[in-house]
């Protein structure tokens, strides 16, 4: 038998059983566009998620006052008042620490003549940027003057801007006021993507002086974010300054510590932690599709292995040797599952488009999805479409003809 | 040259087994015109499942120009099938959602025919058979049994087959088609020297042969020549 002849079996046998071969198609589209799907959503959603988190520095430790354990007694993290501008200064003195940035934070309620609204005011001082790594969209930042004489400026976040002055407004030389006092916008921060707590883009920055004197009154810090040198040295920069605030604050031990030290690395690690959870979790309801509809096309082929039992048999009757019937068969399953391979890979494609531009969910394809549900749902399309067939080859003739 | 020596055949089921062939033995040389007469159940298909290489025997040996058929491999035996035997099933066995014409080529491509010639002669093949040529792009499930048995005739016959076995080839024709395709056999045989064999039920078209073998229970009970040869409609 030619190959010419081959493609041409091949192409009659699968026009001829067209309902067939349309259910075969189906059932592996679907385990294969799912499977896309799914696995493209949670490791968009992933990749988004580190992405954010990235984004918010990186090497960063940062150090809250109140204890780790009973915080939620205590009023949550922040809530307590024991780090000083001195403890800020003596972490300088740890070898590995890079820049120190004092923060004091606190909500307030923001007027300007015919707008108001409720958002963060965070006093910094000027390491602060540079530790976050946030630039500015418009204006300049505080001057070494400014944050001396703690005069009464602001730099407030694109999304806190939209809300005060509109969107893409450029509010610079306005005034606000915040707790009824006057302050200047000087200007306002890039956007980092991201909403509600611990987003960087709804808040206000004042310098820290202005901040203790007018909002908090005190002259105690909200947290200290520390930067450190390398990535490798996160851990014993943490152990130092533990061990250097406890000191100084006559504490005997860590576990009755008046501070917690907040690990960015542990937060990603965190976030990645549950974000593979998400992929797992919708790559196995992917996987049981996969299942499905791999049973789905093993239970399409041998369920019509009586008729092209009989169809072997009369092959056989009029010379077509085992070879033949094995090749015609494996080619007739290769090719539903190649265009079946095709139209699944798009029709995922399709899906995880549609999500990311309808549902506002970021999404990406990998590779290894694509191969994984190709992989699967072709090696069951071949398996039970090839060796039924196999098997029956080797029966002789009217063996063949009079299977049930 | 066909010689069956004590050919038994037992169908097993789960249960029981059925004795459809027990010892039978007989010759049928090159050239011969025979044709194989017996009640319904006699064993008569089961037999000639075996002369056409397509089944074995349970026991007893049956030689195909000298070659013991179970000795042959599956490969041998698919060559044998396809440029020896023309093949007749009495249930036909066409492939189904297949055109009638893509059912005759099948036994040419498989030949290994090229691709230009196969048409050609299946179209020869199926008018030879008396097949309206309107048909021959039908699907073969559509047909009516005369039909499906002309096209079964123009399968079995396209190869150009030296050996030529027809399980109850007139068994669905009328009186006139069947006397044809008869005459059609009969040409073959004595112009071409093919040989044939066919079961039949009909003495009418037994007598087209030169001798006829009588199957009861499946056991041979008669062995004879032909003595009132009837001679077949003529074709062109
Ligand atoms: N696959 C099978 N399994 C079990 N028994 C079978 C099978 N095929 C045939 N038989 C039995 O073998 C015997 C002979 O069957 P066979 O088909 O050879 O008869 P036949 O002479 O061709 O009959 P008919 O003239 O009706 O076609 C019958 O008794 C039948 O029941
Ligand atoms: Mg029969």
């Amino acid at each position: 038998m030619k190959t010419s002849d081959l493609f041409q079996e091949t192409f009659l046998a699968i026009i001829a059983n067209k309902v067939r071969s349309g259910l075969t198609i189906l059932g592996i589209v679907i385990g294969i566009g799912s499977v896309i799907a799914m696995v493209s959503i949670g490791q968009g959603s992933a990749k988004s998620i580190t992405d954010r988190v990235e984004s918010l520095g990186t090497n960063l430790l940062t150090i809250m006052p109140g204890s780790q354990r009973g915080q939620m007694v205590r009023g949550g993290m922040g809530s307590a008042t024991t780090l000083t501008l001195e403890d800020a200064e003596a972490l300088k003195t740890i070898s590995t620490v890079k820049t120190v940035a004092p923060t004091v934070s606190s909500r307030k309620q923001i007027t300007i003549k015919g707008s108001n609204t409720n958002t963060s005011i965070y006093g910094i001082d000027a390491n602060y940027f540079s530790v976050k790594s946030i630039t500015l969209e418009l204006g300049i930042a505080f001057s070494e003057v400014q944050y001396k004489s703690k005069n009464k400026v602001a730099i407030i976040g694109p999304t806190t801007r939209d809300t005060l002055f509109g969107e893409n407004t450029d509010p610079v030389g306005q005034k606000i006021r915040i707790d009824g006092q006057e302050y200047t916008v000087i200007g306002v921060s890039e956007s980092k993507g991201g909403t509600g707590m611990g987003s960087s883009d709804d808040l206000i920055y004042i310098p820290l002086g202005t901040a203790q004197q007018y909002i908090t009154g005190s002259d105690k810090l909200s947290n200290i974010s520390v930067e450190v040198l390398a990535a490798d040295l996160m851990d014993s920069t943490e152990e130092a300054i533990s061990a250097l605030l406890l000191q100084r604050h006559n504490i005997a031990s860590a576990d009755s510590a008046d501070f917690s030290i907040m690990n960015q690395a542990d937060m990603l690690s965190a976030m990645t932690d549950m974000t593979s959870t998400l992929t797992l979790l919708l790559g196995s309801i992917a996987g049981i599709s996969l299942i499905v509809g791999g049973i789905g096309i093993m239970n399409m082929m041998l369920t019509t292995v009586t008729e092209r039992t009989r169809e072997i048999g009369l092959r056989k009757a009029i010379g077509a040797k085992r070879g033949d019937i094995s090749l015609q068969f494996l080619s007739e399953a290769v090719t539903l599952t190649f265009i079946s391979g095709i139209i699944g890979i798009l029709l995922g494609w399709l899906l995880s488009y549609l999500v990311s531009h309808f549902g506002g969910i970021t999404t990406t394809i990998s590779p290894q999805s694509v191969i994984l549900a190709f992989g699967v749902s072709g090696a069951i399309g071949i398996i039970f479409g090839y060796y039924p067939a196999r098997r029956a080859a080797k029966l002789n003739p009217i063996d063949a003809l009079r299977y049930e | 040259m066909i010689e069956c020596k004590n050919v038994s055949k037992i169908y097993q089921t789960t249960s029981v087994e059925t004795p459809a062939l027990k010892g039978v033995s007989f010759q049928i040389k090159d050239g011969e015109f025979v044709a194989i007469m017996g009640p319904s159940g006699s064993g008569k298909s089961t037999l000639m499942h075996i002369l056409g290489a397509l089944d074995t025997p349970t026991e007893g040996e049956y030689f195909l120009d000298g070659k013991n058929v179970a000795s042959l491999s599956d490969d041998e035996l698919a060559d044998i099938r396809k440029n020896k035997i023309g093949f007749i099933f009495q249930s036909f066995n066409l492939l189904p959602r297949a055109t009638v014409i893509r059912n005759v080529i099948l036994p040419l491509v498989y030949a290994n025919v090229v691709k230009e010639e196969r048409e050609k002669k299946a179209r020869q093949a199926l008018a030879d058979a008396g097949l309206e040529e309107t048909q021959f792009d039908h699907l073969s499930n559509q047909l009516s049994g005369g039909q499906m048995q002309r096209v079964a005739i123009a399968r079995a016959l396209v190869n150009d087959p030296s050996l030529i076995l027809a399980d109850e080839p007139t068994g669905n024709l009328d009186t006139k088609t069947g006397d044809i395709v008869m005459g059609t056999f009969q040409k073959l045989n004595k112009e071409q020297k093919r040989t044939i064999i066919i079961i039949t039920h009909e003495h009418d078209v037994a007598e087209y042969a030169d001798r006829i073998i009588f199957i009861r229970d499946g056991a041979l009970v008669e062995d004879r020549e032909n003595e009132h040869k009837r001679l077949g409609a003529r074709t062109k």
